[in-house]
């Protein structure tokens, strides 16, 4: 093992990639610690890009988690003025059916106001025409202000922002063990999983905020945080059936909120605890998929005829309060730990709990610590200050600006990205050329994202650009994509392997809900990359995968670790 | 458990399996880059328009609605359908007064046949040309159809209504504008036959134009009343007749496909008996109801050509059907391609060159064969052939007027008790 020379210690060094983990690097980064944030996978891998999207106005738990509910609405409202590309205002309504107690209907509102939410009753006549697809049946509505947001963006524009302020990210890089320095601990090692080189890390404080992984984290370091993984499943449609959310007016329950969000729309969620040792392999059920469809169709009856083109489910992280050991009291709101005063082990803290709409709340919380800690007394700016792609135009004005030809494509892309749109070369038929045509991502937007956004395969070119999620889930757009991330990286055997991977990690999702036209496609599908592209052959009849590709391109980024 | 069992929502895009077998065989693909294709500006397009209006690609105009996309779609995706009602629904567009013009048929048409001694030469002289192609931007190229001095309508009227009540059988007539306005000779080779054949003829109650041209223009508040009005008028007809026929293939699919599926005209009372003449012809010969006896000394060569909409009714088999019973017809089915013009959208100026690019391969086998006419079901093929080709172009059933022996086919049908 060797230490990496040229890195004295860095201020703080934060474990995970998600929301939380991106949101603290941003926030330690603009008080202006030096930062350094480890990632196992790439970005928003794990919870953070597995729920609704759901931009939550906190409407959802008025009745009975009211702290929940005040967070929810004071960062709704912030994000939509700081992440205004990553965030859409679709509005929600809360739909009370016949089956529903209609007098639920009075405690929500007073609940939803109480928490400073506005919520205002609808005449149910008057939701039909502002969502058709709603249950015609319905015999109350609340309209509250429900969004949807894009976690991937969210998160990307969060590292975006850090590395800005002078963060390192490294990817694809896992914490093995913590360094102790009698009760303090005072680094990581890591290991690269690509290059399988191993390294430490020297940092004054560790931010555990590895989601549902944390618990595993700091039993490293002989802690023991109690976590309950609940596992979520969520069904995607293959395009909008509704352009607000719809929620049931009733206590929170499985399959209760359908959420559009940018070409698709989500029903989720059930709720299941599942042992610790299975959270890296989150599998939908069949009855898991009839759940969320037959309580989905009581929404929006039309999701009955909709094709849906995947299946997922994540983990959501909640923790036993450290007196209830049996999870009978578990949380869902934030839970910030101090190992120090908690556990007796000094420059470890965890943030943990909350969701995704928090998690700007949790990294200002996990930093005000770390911050305490080191004696910084800077002041968190995150609430106002705008993430990259939300500082100047909006994605609408930016399209307003657009009517040559070709203009979708661009319009696309401002979505995505925001202001940063502007420098996606637009310039040349070439450029304009689509490579995902069901979320029409050109090839500009592609070379974009490679040479800035830190992609290393296609399922990080995904997360990105939405290559490979629409309805075709790969078909056309993948082996293009692949073909430039061939080109970027100068290694055309990584490509098809990779492009292997993609395609396997494609079926997984459709698996689920392989019928109908999501089954003939991937028939078709299959055509294309095992006939067509010859791909059905095993890599080891192939002489040309053993080679391994040195680093030819430009964008093999240094050597033995994936720093970002 | 019993949901997803039809996993096809109404919006028919959901069966696209991206195969991209539609933008192959799009005429405007290869001669129109500005146009996205039908893949992209139907179902592709079609998802992105349900997240935000503003996707609306106004290059949909280029779309000629040729249905070839749906015509070889595997997974039965009514591609252009997806795009003209996304044209109807998004277009910001506002059709401008030559498009009126051109979709009015019937006011057009009207008046024109009452001025056609003046009309024609005026509309046909270079001056007038130059006008309509700086002021309306109607291509100066184009030919336009010139007006009967008499309308069908008025001839039939005149000269054939009272002998009609006289057959047992009895079936409609849909004559369509270009009939009436511009070629009654078309309608009247149609009564000749029927009447030959032992049926007589009635005409749709103050027959509307289909409306195909007001759709394509974005004129959908008038089409749905010609609509209202015409599948009530069929209704009654059908009441007292075997079927509604037509001899256009235009009419024909716009009554029966376009109507529930641009308009949401509700014609599911009409549809099956709104027939092309070819189909319902051809089906009583071959059901042995009829039959027609052929002039001996009639000889010809022809080269029939399939119009896209006939193609994508799936009937041209009847046309080539009909012709083939013909001795001395000597036919060559010309390869399926679409001639260009696409009703309206081959006047407009800025048309013209893709217009006449597409139809190029057409042209040039019509040229190569060199045939003494032209036979087609669709009256805007027909100009569009004999303006680029200089060749005579007639309908089938025509031809089979033409070629009828008319006394002997009597003589046949009645001596049978047919």
């Amino acid at each position: 093992m060797k230490t990496v020379s040229n890195d004295s210690v860095y201020d703080v060094i934060i474990i995970g990639g998600g929301a939380t983990g991106a949101g603290t690097a941003r926030d330690c980064a603009l008080r202006g610690l030096k930062v350094l944030l480890i990632e196992r996978h790439d970005i928003a891998t794990g919870a953070t890009g597995r729920n609704h999207g759901l931009l939550h106005s906190g409407a959802r738990y008025a009745v009975t988690d009211r702290e929940s509910a005040e967070e929810c609405i004071k960062e709704n409202m912030i994000l939509k003025k700081i992440a205004r590309h990553c965030v859409e205002k679709t509005d929600g309504f809360f739909l009370t059916l016949p089956e529903d107690d209609l007098g639920y209907q009075k405690t929500f509102i007073e609940a939803c106001r109480a928490a400073g939410i506005e919520a205002e009753a609808v005449d149910p006549k008057e939701a039909l025409i502002a969502e058709p697809s709603a249950n015609p049946t319905i015999t109350g509505a609340v309209r509250v202000p429900d969004g949807s947001v894009d976690p991937f963006r969210l998160t990307s524009a969060n590292i975006i922002d850090a590395k800005l302020h002078g963060a390192h990210i490294l990817v694809y890089s896992e914490v093995t063990d913590f360094i102790f320095d009698n009760d303090r601990v005072v680094g990581v090692k890591v290991r690269d999983h690509v290059s399988g080189e191993e390294t430490n890390r020297y940092g004054n404080i560790i931010v555990n905020a590895a989601g549902i992984w944390g618990a595993g984290i700091v039993r490293k370091a002989g802690i023991s945080i109690n976590m309950f993984p609940a596992k979520g499943s969520l069904l995607i449609f293959g395009h909008r059936v509704n352009n607000v959310v719809l929620n049931r007016c009733r206590k929170p329950a499985n399959a209760d909120i359908l959420v559009p969000g940018d070409t698709i729309c989500v029903i989720g969620t059930t709720s299941d605890r599942v042992p610790y040792d299975t959270i890296d392999d989150m599998r939908v059920t069949p009855e898991e998929v009839d759940l969320l469809l037959s309580e989905g169709m009581k929404l929006a009856p039309s999701l009955e005829h909709t094709r849906i083109i995947r299946a997922y489910a994540g983990v959501r992280p909640l923790v036993a309060m450290d007196d209830d050991p049996s999870g009978r009291n578990i949380s869902r709101g934030i839970v910030l730990l101090d190992h120090e005063t908690r556990d007796g082990v000094k420059g470890l803290i965890s943030i943990t709990g909350g969701k995704l709409m928090t998690y700007r709340l949790m990294a200002e919380m996990a930093t005000d610590l770390v911050c305490a800690k080191l004696g910084v007394s800077a002041k968190c700016v995150t609430a106002t200050e705008p993430l990259p792609g939300s500082r100047n135009d909006s994605p609408e004005e930016i399209s307003d600006r657009m009517s040559s030809v070709y203009a979708n494509p661009m319009r696309s892309s401002a979505g995505r990205h925001g202001d940063m749109a502007k420098s996606i070369s637009h310039d040349t038929e070439y450029d304009l050329s689509l490579v995902c045509e069901c979320e029409d991502v050109s090839l500009g937007e592609v070379e974009y994202a490679i040479e800035n956004l830190d992609v290393h395969n296609l399922v990080d070119l995904r997360r990105r650009t939405r290559v490979g999620m629409g309805t075709c889930q790969g078909e056309l757009c993948a082996c293009r994509a692949a073909g430039l991330l061939a080109k970027a990286h100068g290694c055309a055997s990584k490509a098809v392997a990779d492009l292997r991977n993609f395609m396997n990690e494609r079926w997984k999702g459709m698996y689920p809900v392989s019928w109908g036209e999501t089954l003939r496609e991937n028939e078709y599908t299959l055509w294309v990359y095992a006939g067509v592209c010859g791909m059905n052959r095993k890599s080891e009849d192939k002489p040309e995968a053993k080679s391994e590709c040195k680093s030819k391109g430009k964008s093999v980024k240094k050597e033995g670790n994936h720093e970002i | 458990m019993n949901v997803q069992t039809n996993n096809v929502s109404e919006n028919n895009f959901e069966q696209c399996i991206k195969c991209t077998i539609c933008t192959v065989y799009c005429p405007v693909v290869p001669v129109n880059p500005l146009y996205p294709g039908p893949k992209q500006a139907g179902p592709d397009g079609e998802r992105l328009r349900l997240k935000k209006g503003v996707f609306f690609d106004e290059a949909l105009k280029y779309c000629l609605n040729c249905k070839r996309c749906e015509v070889v779609c595997p997974s039965g995706v009514r591609v252009g359908d997806i795009i003209q009602s996304a044209r109807l629904k998004y277009s910001k567009h506002k059709p401008s007064i030559r498009d009126m013009i051109l979709a009015s048929t019937d006011l057009v048409g009207s008046t024109a046949t009452k001025m056609a001694p003046i009309v024609n030469p005026v509309v046909s002289s270079k001056p007038a040309k130059a006008l309509m192609d700086g002021i309306l931007k109607i291509d100066h190229r184009r030919t336009f159809p010139a007006y009967a001095s008499e309308t069908f309508e008025h001839w039939f009227r005149k000269k054939a209504a009272p002998l009609q009540s006289a057959f047992a059988k009895q079936v409609g007539y849909f004559h369509g504008c270009y009939v009436n306005y511009n070629y009654p000779k078309l309608g009247q080779d149609f009564v000749k036959i029927m009447n030959a054949v032992g049926y007589g003829v009635s005409l749709v109650d103050k027959e509307k134009c289909c409306g195909v041209a007001l759709i394509s223009n974005g004129m959908k508040k008038t089409a749905k009343k010609h609509a209202a009005h015409n599948t009530a008028a069929i209704a009654g007809l059908l009441g007292r007749c075997e079927a509604v026929l037509s001899t256009s293939s235009t009419c024909t699919l716009t009554i029966r496909d376009e109507y529930p599926h641009l308009l949401g005209t509700d014609n599911s009372a009409i549809r099956d008996g709104v027939l092309l003449a070819v189909k319902f012809l051809y089906s009583l010969v071959d059901r042995g109801e009829i039959r027609l006896v052929f002039r001996k000394d009639f000889s010809m060569t022809a080269a029939y050509h399939a119009p896209c909409h006939l193609e994508k009714l799936g009937w041209s088999i009847f046309s080539i059907g009909l012709l083939k019973m013909i001795p001395g017809l000597k036919l060559t089915v010309l390869d399926s391609n679409c001639c260009g013009i696409a009703g309206t959208y081959g006047f407009k100026k800025e048309n013209y060159e893709v217009s006449q690019s597409i139809g190029q391969p057409l042209f040039e086998q019509i040229r190569s064969l060199s045939p003494d006419v032209v036979a087609t079901d669709c009256e805007t093929c027909k100009w569009q052939i004999e303006m680029s080709t200089g060749f005579k172009v007639m309908n089938p059933v025509s031809i089979l007027a033409e070629a009828l022996d008319v006394e002997a086919t009597v003589e046949e049908n009645k001596k049978a008790g047919r």
